[in-house]
């Protein structure tokens, strides 16, 4: 034993930890020669800037770490290094798409926008409220064929299947179906209503069936998550009261659940609201407002930024500011759903664990 | 005790026949929450059914007449187009991977801990954007941004056959795609797996940096071989949402029918979905029961994925158990 500790030198075990300085120059002096490098070679590209720079601060801090620290805690810095750089690396899309969003939306974000659709309109003006109407009827539809569906087997599962082979499978089969395509989704309706109406058939409805495919496993996960939480003793306590099992379910259990089973239900909304490639098989395209579901093309919000973006005129500008007002609509509509819903989630939680 | 409840049950035979009229109700409402259970096995079917009855035309036409009427023989067609998918995807999963891991591993075990809640809202924004806007977000901002670094990457690099051929003028090459899709992706697979780490077994991290690990070196012998299989699973859904996705693609590639691994050029494989969508409006005929049964190849390709990835999880949740 004492051999061993003769062996270490002094100060061995405690020393070599970098000063705290090293850090914060080294991130400055990493950027500043980035920036310079970029500026010399690149035309002052600021993407280059920070790449050089990240590596050049990866580089130093990997050399300065292996002198003073050694190799094991070296690998240490370079892990936390890489780990924050690439939550960064993540937050630069979601940045980039909210500035443009903006910066580009800003342009047709006008009352006009949402005032006329795109009827015998060439060229500047116009606006989205067909696909606004549109967006409506067919995610309207939806949640209507998607929620009670959902809404009931969810029930099944939670309070029937007992986890049987049925509700097993039901189950597997159910976060099967989120991983369906969305187009596929939109084929498929396309290809019921060809049997059922004859071919070529585009209209709201449709678009509400494909819509519905997608839904359907959402709510149905959330809603069951939901039951679960249900206390047992409140199921109990009505069943002591002699009340059968299915008011039991209606009037105690749901409504305990209620605030999340509503949110879950916005939820889902965000989540097929901005779905486009289902609809445009589905729905198809049209210039005017459609209130009809069951006949003729319906466009909708998603679509709508498509077309403008994908089929312009002859002066592009008009048509993808459209195009970009229209995302900016939209992200605002998904970010509200789903502030919406988490909001709802958290005000009225079920009051489980008292 | 079981006799008396047998000598009950003697005593009331009819009680079948004659049922409670309250439980009237309890029947037709389980009966009804059955039924959609079922009716969801049903859609399922309808779906594999009906892309099989809409698509089989295409499957057994003649060759010649798919190349008058339709666009060529149906496997020569789709070929390129399942390379396109495959080849996509691999590229979107190959970026979005190690990131998503990073940041999941972030949130999970780097951030503090009353930041780790609203950092993880900030990656599912990312999963909230509309994936329209993200293919908007691709060819008109992305796509110019990164024209410079391709052409950079292609004239200085060009000898690595990935960078070769002529580097594309508008930067929709088929890496940008995959750049966009890999941000589509990276919110699924950070999601699953920072739920993952956190359920890593305390205990063994604590024993890790007892013995003297580093953080990293405790991650790495208690957080990562724990959630090797959830790992797993997260990277196929994600798989699955890269082969399906459409609008990105379609918008963001300037695809045609090349089976190419070349990433910078103007000349790159389309996906499946992408085809269908650009291809859909304006056809007619058999070219829509071409296009259905492409669908339906994509669908066969994503449920194999996404079942293999359940199957997993599924394996998993059964062995937590003891955690």
């Amino acid at each position: 034993m004492t051999t061993v500790s003769q062996a270490l030198a002094p100060g061995e075990l405690t020393s070599g930890r970098l000063p705290a300085f090293v850090l914060p120059t080294t991130i400055v002096g990493a950027a500043v020669v980035g920036y310079a490098l970029a500026v010399l070679l690149a035309g002052g590209n600021l993407a280059v800037a920070v790449i050089v720079g990240y590596v050049l601060f990866l580089v130093v801090m990997e050399i300065a770490a292996r002198v003073v620290e050694g190799a094991r805690q070296a690998s240490d810095h370079r892990a936390r290094h890489l780990i924050v750089g690439a939550f960064a690396l993540a937050l630069v899309p979601l940045a980039s798409v909210a500035w443009e969003a903006v910066s580009k939306g800003a342009a047709r974000f006008d009352p006009l926008f949402f005032s006329v659709s795109m009827r015998n309109v060439i060229g500047a003006g116009g606006g989205a409220l067909h696909a606004i109407y549109g967006t409506l009827w067919v995610t309207g539809f939806a949640t209507l064929i998607s929620v009670p569906i959902g809404l009931m087997t969810a029930i099944y599962l939670a309070e029937y299947g007992n986890r049987g082979r049925l509700a097993a499978s039901i189950t597997f089969f159910v976060d099967v179906m989120t991983g369906i395509p969305s187009i596929v989704a939109g084929l498929f309706a396309y290809a019921l209503m060809t049997l059922i109406v004859g071919p070529g058939a585009k209209f709201g409805f449709s678009g509400s069936v494909a819509l519905s495919v997608l839904m359907i496993p959402v709510v149905v996960r959330s809603c069951e998550e939901l039951l679960r939480l249900v206390p047992n003793e409140l199921r109990e306590a009505s069943y002591a009261l002699g009340v059968p099992k299915w008011r039991t379910i209606v009037r105690v259990v749901i409504p305990t659940a209620i605030s999340g089973i509503v949110s879950g239900v916005i939820l889902a909304i965000a989540r097929v609201i901005g779905e486009t490639a289902p609809l445009l098989i589905a729905a198809g395209f049209a210039a005017s407002i459609n209130n009809d579901p069951f006949s003729g093309p319906m466009t909708t919000l998603p679509v709508f930024v498509y077309d403008q973006y994908a089929h312009p005129g002859i002066d592009v500008q008009p048509y993808w500011d459209r195009a970009w007002a229209g995302a900016l609509t939209l992200i605002l509509i998904v970010m509200l759903l789903n502030l919406a819903g988490r909001l709802i989630a958290r005000r009225f939680a079920p009051k489980i664990g008292r | 005790m079981s006799q008396q409840s047998m000598i009950r049950a003697d005593a009331e035979p009819a009680s079948h026949h004659h049922p409670d009229p309250k439980r009237v109700g309890d029947r037709v409402f389980s009966g009804l929450a059955t039924g959609s259970g079922v009716l969801i096995l049903v859609i399922l079917a309808l779906v594999a059914a009906f892309l099989l009855i809409q698509g089989t035309p295409a499957l057994l036409a003649d060759p010649a007449k798919l190349t008058a009427q339709g666009y060529g023989p149906f496997a020569e067609w789709v070929a390129p187009y399942v390379f396109g998918t495959l080849w996509a995807a691999a590229l979107a999963l190959f970026l979005a991977v190690p990131v998503s891991i990073g940041i999941a591993l972030f949130i999970s075990h780097y951030a503090p801990r009353r930041l780790a809640q609203p950092l993880g809202y900030v990656i599912d924004l990312l999963a909230a954007v509309p994936s329209v806007v993200f293919g908007l977000w691709g060819a008109a901002v992305l796509a110019p941004a990164v024209q410079p670094m391709w052409a950079w990457l292609n004239a200085n690099l060009g000898f690595i056959p990935l960078f070769g051929g002529q580097a594309s003028g508008t930067g929709r090459t088929i890496l940008t795609a995959a750049i966009v899709l890999a941000t589509m992706v990276l919110p699924i697979i950070t999601s699953l797996c920072r739920e993952v780490f956190l359920q890593a077994p305390k205990l063994h991290e604590e024993a890790a940096l007892a013995l003297g690990a580093t953080h990293w070196e405790m991650i790495k012998m208690a957080v990562l071989p724990f959630a090797r299989p959830g790992i797993i699973a997260a990277v196929m859904l994600g798989l699955g949402r890269a082969l399906g996705e459409t609008m990105a693609v379609a918008m963001v590639l300037s695809g045609g029918r090349q089976i190419s691994f070349q990433l910078l050029t103007s000349e790159n494989p389309n996906t499946i979905a992408a085809t269908i969508a650009q291809n859909f409006p304006e056809a007619f005929g058999l070219k829509v029961n071409q296009l259905i049964a492409a669908g339906l190849v994509l669908f066969v390709i994503t449920l194999a994925v996404n079942t293999i990835a359940r199957w997993i999880v599924a394996r998993r949740a059964q062995y937590s158990g003891a955690n």
